[in-house]
């Protein structure tokens, strides 16, 4: 039982990498590569190491996606400032 | 074309190396001889019933400062490249403040989501957790104020002075260990308590709310410098 | 549990197929995020024993049979610090990544050929 979980969430895991590598959209690259994290920290917690866990469900989806976006949100801010001038 | 093919190739030569391992490698069933010291020693000796928490802070101490100076030398990394320079004035947002609603909920919720990390790194010896996730949720505490109010502003001064003092007083505890029972980092220099009990442990909870402030500290920087410019 | 083993694997690979053919600055850092990912499910999977619990003591782990009933507490203090210093490298690339951008207006690798052989 728990082993078809883990295949299907690996599967998921996969297709997400896939995507957030082949995407032309930097939004559902970013958005993607927090779902892999995502799902990493229920594989971690089935492999019984909770305290991994907790810290890939914070770091991996949460701050990891925020930073990402921020360095994006500050990527268009320059180019913004470049059709200003 | 000729760097498609290498690419190629480098990849398959990896496959090559890695595919017996993967299909060798023998999953044990019992604990090797370092491993099952480490968790008699920790129960017997510290008292500590999270048992990760007493490789992390006591049995690989030492590497785990490594590890704290490697997220502060990063920092300090981040927060060189991005720095605005002096005087310099970003133009005025022009973004509209977020809801009345999205406000009140961060402001309620931020109190409690700074409470909820302190108890984890207070707790790290006894349940799954400790400085590094409890550092972590005191920054997810922050970026909520930071993406709800985008007039927030942290104040520098108290964010450096926490940082560096729980870092000052993480590598005291490590050398009042040295001095008091002959080897760095040793919590035992406090009374141990009884096992499962909140002041148990010796220094361990001690020091890793040290780094549990220092992480947070650090990842709040890290998040502040990202955003940039906001103001 | 050689499936994650497997899965580990899979993603370490993809991660690095996307470092090295990718030309978007990002997506270099999104594959050097995968990688992480996969060598820390690698690292989780040979400290796991199969059938054992957590490395916490609680009514049924208690002191007296905890070496029979726990899995390997090494490999996950080791991932456990090592997640949160993958978050730190990753913001200092990226702020490198915005840096070379102020300078270059360009996220494509192809832009910056100063050490191109």
């Amino acid at each position: 039982m728990i082993t078809v979980f883990i295949i299907i969430l690996g599967i998921i895991m996969i297709l997400a990498a896939i995507i957030a590598v082949m995407s032309k959209n930097l939004l559902t690259a970013i958005i993607s590569s927090g779902v892999i994290s995502l799902l990493a920290s229920i594989i971690y917690l089935i492999l019984s190491a909770p305290d991994v866990a907790m810290t890939e469900a914070a770091i991996g989806s949460g701050l990891t996606t925020i930073v990402f976006l921020y360095a994006l949100s500050r990527i268009k801010k320059i180019n913004k400032e470049i059709d200003d001038d | 074309m000729i760097k498609r093919l290498l690419i190629i190739v480098v990849i398959i030569l990896l496959i090559v190396i890695f595919l017996p391992f993967m299909k060798n490698v023998i999953l044990k069933d019992s604990l090797n001889e370092l491993s099952s010291g480490y968790v008699e020693k920790s129960v017997s000796d510290l008292k500590t019933a999270n048992i990760v928490t007493a490789v992390v802070v006591t049995f690989r101490g030492l590497d785990t400062l490594g590890e704290v100076t490697v997220l502060f030398i990063a920092t300090a990394g981040v927060g060189l490249l991005l720095k605005r320079k002096k005087g310099e004035k970003s133009k005025k947002s022009d973004k509209r403040p977020a809801s009345e609603i999205l406000q009140t909920g961060a402001s309620f919720l931020f109190p409690l989501t700074i409470l909820f990390g302190v108890y984890i790194f207070l707790h790290g010896h006894l349940t799954p957790g400790g400085g590094f996730q409890g550092g972590v949720i005191i920054a997810s505490a922050f970026l909520l104020l930071l993406l709800s109010n985008i007039n927030f502003q942290f104040n520098h001064t108290v964010l450096h002075w926490v940082e560096s003092l729980s870092g000052a007083f993480y590598v005291l505890l490590g050398l009042l260990g040295l001095i008091l029972l002959g080897s760095f980092l040793n919590p035992k220099f406090l009374p141990l308590g009884t096992l499962g009990t909140l002041f148990s442990a010796g220094a361990v909870p001690l020091i890793y709310s040290f780094i549990g402030l220092k992480v947070g500290s650090e990842l709040s920087n890290i998040l502040d410098s990202m955003r940039g410019a906001e103001e | 549990m050689r499936y994650t083993l497997i899965l580990g694997f899979i993603l370490f690979m993809i991660g690095l197929w996307a470092m090295l053919t990718r030309k978007n600055l990002f997506k270099i850092v999104i594959g050097f995020s995968i990688i992480d990912t996969g060598v820390h499910l690698i690292i989780v999977t040979i400290g796991y024993l199969s059938g054992k619990t957590a490395p916490i003591l609680d009514k049924l782990v208690t002191p007296a049979n905890a070496v029979q009933k726990v899995v390997d507490p090494i490999p996950s203090a080791l991932v456990l610090t090592a997640i949160v210093i993958g978050l730190a490298v990753t913001a200092l690339m990226l702020s490198y990544v915005v840096r070379l951008y102020k300078r270059r207006k360009s996220l494509s690798i192809e832009d910056y050929r100063e050490l191109k052989w």
